[in-house]
């Protein structure tokens, strides 16, 4: 069991998360080609390499984040909150 | 014949000669001492037989005296595969051999060794394949043959615990590197766990001479005396993973649960530094007969006979290559035994071993025989590495030093202390875990980083098999000449032969033998170089561990509803539900049915999933989960609501009602409450963090009664303030708040999963009793009447409603499951909505129908085929019951399109291969479809 840190709880067990995932971008509902849309659904790039993931602190602060995480040596360099959120936070700040 | 080969006091003796221990073995009442091992204490009475082997049934005695000696497994009382030269014997315990036939000293199976050219390496894929009629004979008479003790039925429960360490510092293995350096780690500061194997920490100084016992007895002082160590002992790292998360597992703490004395506990230790001082394990030889009991390694006699003062015969012949051969013939002859030394060192060899039940007499390369009762081997070490492979490191073959070592490939967070890195005094080994020790401090913050002195590897003969055949593996039965014949027959890679012959896949799982395997394929193969043979990897965990301590204590949450006492003395069946204890019925679900439909019924619904959403942009997430529309939800107004994944598959449903202008109650299914939350936040987190929208899971905050029947309205009324129940002012699916039965602050919508009027009230949860009860009283005279699950099943099936995880599965698209009706395509964006538009377009999804059996009292079992011919399979039954309101069968079903309309009649196959007729439905629902009696 790896240890995540949580940008809002700081380092925890694996146990209390949910992974949820490399992190992805969603398609346009309503321009999305099939391919493109079961691409989003199915396909993970599964690198050897960093990935980036989404996680859910689900027995802590319920909250989402996106940690950077080298899928060999399970180094994990950066935590961060969603990228939805980020790019709200800058659009307000600017 | 009581302890006739007790010797006299040892040094280093573990047992309490003042602390006599009886026991049975076989049977038979016999005497030792607190402090002995089982083996140890039959030994001492002079049993050399502990168990028979596994394939031949060759009798075996004890060879390494340690938790790793491969035939000395025992039942003890109810429990099976005790490590009989480890577990410490107690008053009282009924000891016997594991899987005889029919008694240890006679085995009639034994015949098996003269007919073992059929029973060679892989005899079970041979010869046991064809004729496959045969295949249960087979089974069941190859179980005789399998090892293992009897576990019983009526058993005791076994209490286990589990328990979470932080350390900086954990030390795996309390030899003399292990304790050096959880010394200086604790002495610098770092908090350190030492976990030892054996019952006493010390390693091989437990059983060695004077000045060892004095060096241990310092060393002993200096741990007890710091405080920042935890010492484990009876204990083992069981594995390594990332991160240094590392298994321990404590056999039969002295910690009592619930008053019940513990069997065993696993630990989860965080260390932020692991030592590995697991040091080395005395390697047997390869020679024909080299499996007679009184054949013993070097460090299993001195253990018999220096920790527990026994005797492990009277005329020795000691086979030595090494300084602790060397020091085991000195302690032999010290005890009184006749000693003859045959010195590896000298290029002298031993062949062949000879005897009965014990060796009688051992023949030596040059052709010379010696008579004895006893041969000790001390011919090399195997690295005990099994925690560095599963840190990731492959540890690499020294042909001079005749042993593994450890490479350079160990993550930062694994050092290696003691023997494991090379060899030395005990001065030297103290010296190197101390410095070990010191830097893993540092690692955490503690003090600064030493200089590591170097262990030399000490040049050692290569011994592993002599110019004969002999047993490698002793769990398994695996000869040196199996391993030759499955080279021959191709198998090459030691992987394979592993699997193929079984070598190392005993109990002992190889901890002695895995080398020596690996040195015969290296001969077979005709190589010198083992590391061109490679090795089998270790994996977790390094010993076993019962199923009882990886289950633990229990921790799983149950959940009653506050009406659960009323359910309990009102004979409620209960029913498991997830984490929830539900009433099934109360005794008669079908008059329960019928109580609703002509009555009134109170069903408790309290698990239902409820999450109150709060924020200005409540109505776009709703919107945005929901296939159905929400943005123009009214005040006051309640809307059933489908969710489906953004794969398009059905995902859950619910109502949700609006309560305010910014304040809406969501309610899920009882299972998807949790799964619902989770996913409405990511959501609200991950797309649209600038929504504002606030949830709060309420579900257990609030008791949840559905009130149902065309009486629901006046009983409801009876108790109700604040809100007027006509028809007109509370019409079908709408929400209203007020007080009910005098409690303020409750909501109740008018929705009918039943098909019947009513009201489902929401009241603050610590007034869930003082609800129902006031229901029940006041509605006396109305028939009032308590209704469960069933009858609330059969109620839906009668109208129609489908469940969600019942009459759908992970691949139930929205358009198959009857919900064309509220799959809006015109929003501009909804969960899964590709593939709902493109669902819309294509029809190859089965459909959800109602469905009734032709024949009226057949109630086809769910999940029962539809069938065209013998072959095809075209749909499948979801659900059924018998309908007490319309005395038929009637169920839900999915079927092919084609067959999806209404009149068809298909054929439905039973689980006992009958058949039966069904006919397809119009519409889902089987009584009230134009649902005239839940909007009256």
């Amino acid at each position: 069991m790896i240890v995540v840190p949580c940008p809002w709880c700081g380092d925890r067990n694996s146990m209390e998360f949910r992974a949820a995932g490399e992190s992805k971008k969603r398609p346009d509902v309503n321009t999305a080609t099939p391919e493109q849309w079961r691409t989003y659904l199915y396909t993970k790039s599964n690198l050897a390499d960093w990935v980036t993931e989404t996680w859910y602190h689900r027995a802590g602060c319920r909250r989402y984040f996106a940690i950077e995480r080298h899928t060999v040596t399970n180094e994990i360099r950066t935590s961060r909150l969603p990228a939805a959120q980020i790019r709200l936070d800058e659009s307000k700040g600017s | 014949m009581s302890q006739n080969r007790r010797a006299d006091r040892q040094a280093g003796e573990v047992i309490d000669r003042n602390a006599p221990v009886v026991f049975s073995w076989e049977g038979k009442n016999y005497t030792g001492f607190a402090g002995d091992t089982i083996v140890s204490a039959l030994a001492a009475n002079g049993v050399d037989i502990f168990s028979r082997s596994f394939k031949y049934k060759r009798p075996r005695g004890v060879l390494s005296a340690s938790f790793h000696d491969p035939n000395c497994t025992v039942q003890v009382d109810d429990e099976p595969n005790v490590r009989g030269a480890h577990r410490q014997v107690q008053q009282g315990m009924t000891i016997s051999p594991e899987n005889v036939w029919p008694s240890l000293a006679v085995d009639v199976r034994s015949i098996n060794q003269f007919i073992s050219r059929f029973l060679s390496a892989g005899f079970y894929y041979k010869t046991f394949m064809k004729p496959q009629r045969l295949w249960p004979m087979y089974q069941k008479i190859l179980g005789r043959f399998a090892a293992g003790g009897i576990t019983s039925p009526n058993a005791e429960h076994g209490y286990f615990d589990k328990r979470y360490i932080h350390v900086d510092v954990c030390v795996a293995g309390g030899g003399p590197a292990g304790i050096a350096a959880a010394i200086a780690a604790a002495k610098a500061g770092a908090s350190v766990l030492l976990v030892e194997e054996e019952y006493h920490i010390g390693g091989h100084l437990r059983y060695g001479g004077a000045s060892d016992l004095q060096t241990l007895a310092e060393l002993r002082r200096e741990v007890a005396a710091l405080s920042n160590i935890e010492v484990l002992t009876n204990a083992a790292v069981t594995a390594r993973y990332d991160m240094n998360w590392i298994g321990v597992i404590q056999r039969q703490p002295d910690i009592l649960v619930n008053g019940h004395q513990i069997h065993e506990r696993l630990c989860k230790v965080r260390a932020n530094t692991l030592i590995v001082a697991s040091g080395l394990i005395e390697r047997p030889y390869v020679f024909e007969g080299n499996d007679l009991a009184g054949i013993m390694l070097s460090t299993g006699v001195r253990r018999l006979l220096n920790l527990h003062a026994v005797l492990p015969g009277k005329t020795a012949v000691v086979f030595t290559a090494n300084a602790d051969g060397d020091a085991c013939a000195a302690d032999l002859k010290r005890a009184g035994l006749h000693v003859t030394i045959v010195d590896a060192r000298n290029g002298e060899n031993i062949v062949r071993a000879t005897g009965g039940k014990r060796i009688k007499s051992v023949q030596l390369g040059d052709g010379k025989s010696i008579s004895c009762d006893l041969l000790i081997i001390a011919v090399g070490w195997t690295a005990n590495v099994p925690l560095l492979n599963m840190a990731g490191d492959r540890p690499v073959y020294d042909k001079d030093a005749a042993r593994f070592f450890p490479t350079d490939r160990l993550p930062e967070s694994v050092l290696v202390a003691g023997g494991l890195v090379g060899d030395g005094s005990t001065n030297e080994l103290i010296a190197h875990g101390s410095s070990i020790g010191t830097n893993s401090a540092a690692r955490s913050g503690f003090g600064s980083v030493v200089s590591i002195p170097s262990l030399a590897r000490v040049q050692h003969p290569e011994l592993y098999r002599s110019t004969t055949h002999g047993y490698v593996d002793y769990s398994e039965d695996v000869s040196s000449k199996d391993l030759f014949a499955a080279k021959k027959e191709g198998y090459d890679s030691i992987e394979l032969v592993k699997r193929y012959t079984t070598v190392t896949m005993g109990p002992s799982q190889g901890k002695l033998e895995s080398v020596n395997a690996v040195a015969i394929m290296a001969e077979a193969h005709g190589v010198s170089d083992f590391n061109t043979i490679g090795t089998t990897v270790w994996r977790p965990p390094y010993v076993p561990i019962t199923l009882g301590a990886l289950g633990g204590r229990g921790f799983e949450n149950t959940r009653y509803s506050p009406m659960q006492s009323w359910h309990e003395a009102h004979n409620a069946s209960p029913l498991v539900a997830g984490d929830w204890i539900r009433p099934e019925h109360y005794g008669d679900p079908s008059a329960e049915v019928a109580n609703v439909r002509t009555n009134v019924g109170l069903i408790d619904v309290t698990p239902l999933g409820k999450l109150d959403m709060r924020g200005r942009d409540v109505a776009k997430l709703l919107n945005l989960l929901y296939v159905n529309k929400f943005l123009k939800l009214e005040v006051g107004a309640v809307r059933y609501g489908v969710m489906c994944a953004e794969d398009g598959v059905v995902m859950d449903d619910g109502v949700t009602g609006r309560l305010g202008e910014n304040h809406y109650m969501m309610t899920t299914t009882s299972s998807g409450a949790a799964t619902v939350w989770e996913w409405a936040e990511n959501w609200l987190q991950t797309e649209h963090p600038d929504w504002e929208v606030h949830i709060a899971p309420v579900t257990t905050a609030f008791a949840s009664i559905n009130i149902a029947g065309p009486k629901s309205r006046e009983l409801l009324a009876r108790v109700v303030e604040g809100v007027d129940l006509s028809n007109a002012a509370f019409p079908y699916m709408n929400v209203r708040q007020g007080s009910v039965a005098g409690i303020a602050d409750c909501f109740m919508w008018r929705i009918g999963f039943t098909g019947e009027l009513s009201f489902e009230i929401h009241v603050p949860a610590s007034y869930g009793l003082h609800v129902w009860e006031t229901l029940i009283e006041t509605g006396k005279d109305l028939g009032v009447g308590p209704f469960g699950i069933e009858a609330q099943r059969i109620m839906r099936l009668e109208k129609g409603h489908f469940i969600v995880g019942q009459d759908t599965d992970g691949l139930t698209v929205g358009f198959g499951a009857d919900l064309e009706w509220c799959i809006k395509l015109d929003k501009d964006d909804f969960v899964g909505k590709p593939e709902l538009n493109w669902q819309s377009q294509r029809s190859n999804y089965q459909r959800l129908v109602g469905l009734q059996p032709v024949d009226p009292n057949v109630v086809p079992t769910e999940a029962s085929q539809l069938v065209e011919g013998t072959r095809s399979i075209v749909g499948r039954i979801t659900s059924s019951r018998f309908s007490p309101t319309l005395k038929r069968s009637i169920c839900l079903g999915y079927v092919e399109p084609r067959l999806a309309v209404p009149g068809t009649v298909i054929t439905c196959q039973l689980p006992d291969r009958s058949r039966i007729q069904v006919t397809v439905m119009e519409g889902l629902a089987h009584f009230d479809p134009s649902g005239s009696r839940m909007k009256s």
